[in-house]
């Protein structure tokens, strides 16, 4: 269960990405859409959805949303989970938002995030709006039946209130220290 | 002809992925005995030689190479579509492909119906 609730604030974060930068949440104040996704590396659930969040970002960003890829997995552990293995992936893939690395845990902690994916959308106030999965389907995207993200991104973007604000996350588990 | 089914638990796929299983040994008309084993731990991962969840081994043979580097632990595992996407669940063809092979070695297995 996320610690943060539908109507909550985000909380800020300070993080490294593959770009070499530090990413924070301030930095995204102009946009009026942020999607925070808890992703990784290794997943296979991660893999099967990331073209879906590289066309999302594509679709949205002349709107102003911006999407942030957070990686919080043991890299230890999870050796394929490491930011130079994160970098490739990033550059593999093309993804066209930040893909940070949140080494210590604390802000996957703080969320309360559990799987990976798992979306976290905030409103132009930085107010959680929807929490989730992405979509119905990780296996097949020609047979989705539910946007879940899209929709959710469609309503906070038209003012209109997000008809399905929570979904379970979907995917492997976020792989504590 | 022997079906094993092992899965980890936080892995959502393995439902779907066993009533696949189910699906194509029907589909291809196998008698088959599906065990269906639950990784608890990282010791039952190196014990079971548990590539990710879910695994399907017909007659002892992963329906799917297993990468040199893989480690056995408790994971989700990745499989590809034809099409080349990766996904959570073993394709059916994939499952029928590894049911048919097995068949082919192993004749004198009882068919169905």
């Amino acid at each position: 269960m996320s610690n943060l609730k539908i109507g909550d604030r985000a909380l800020p974060f300070a993080l490294p990405g593959v770009d070499g930068k530090q990413h924070t949440l301030e930095e995204y104040a102009d946009r009026q859409a942020l999607v925070i996704i808890f992703s990784c590396n290794h997943c296979p659930y991660v893999r099967a959805w990331e073209d879906r969040m590289v066309q999302i970002q594509a679709d949205y960003a002349d709107q102003g949303v911006q999407l942030v890829a957070i990686n919080a997995n043991d890299v230890v552990k999870y050796p394929a989970d490491s930011m130079e293995a994160m970098i490739e992936r990033a550059r593999e893939k093309g993804f066209n938002f930040p893909y940070l690395q949140d080494e210590t845990q604390a802000i996957a902690r703080s969320y309360g995030a559990e799987r990976t994916p798992e979306v976290f959308l905030f409103d132009q106030q930085r107010i959680l709006c929807y929490h989730g999965a992405i979509d119905d389907n990780y296996d097949n995207p020609a047979a989705v039946q539910q946007h879940y993200l899209r929709d959710a991104l469609e309503a906070v973007l038209n003012g209109t209130s997000v008809l399905i604000s929570e979904t379970p996350p979907v995917g492997c588990t976020v792989k504590w220290k | 002809m022997e079906i094993t089914f092992l899965y980890f638990e936080d892995c959502p796929s393995h439902t779907e992925a066993l009533a696949r299983l189910r699906q194509a040994v029907a589909a291809e008309g196998c008698a088959a005995d599906i065990e269906v084993i639950k990784v608890e731990s990282e010791a039952d991962a190196e014990r079971y030689q548990f590539a990710g969840s879910p695994t399907i081994r017909v007659a002892g043979q992963d329906i799917a190479p297993i990468p040199p580097d893989t480690r056995y632990a408790l994971g989700c595992r990745a499989y590809r579509h034809p099409d080349g996407r990766i996904t959570p669940l073993p394709p059916l063809e994939l499952i029928q492909r590894a049911l048919r092979t097995a068949q082919q070695v192993y004749p004198d297995a009882e068919a169905l119906g």
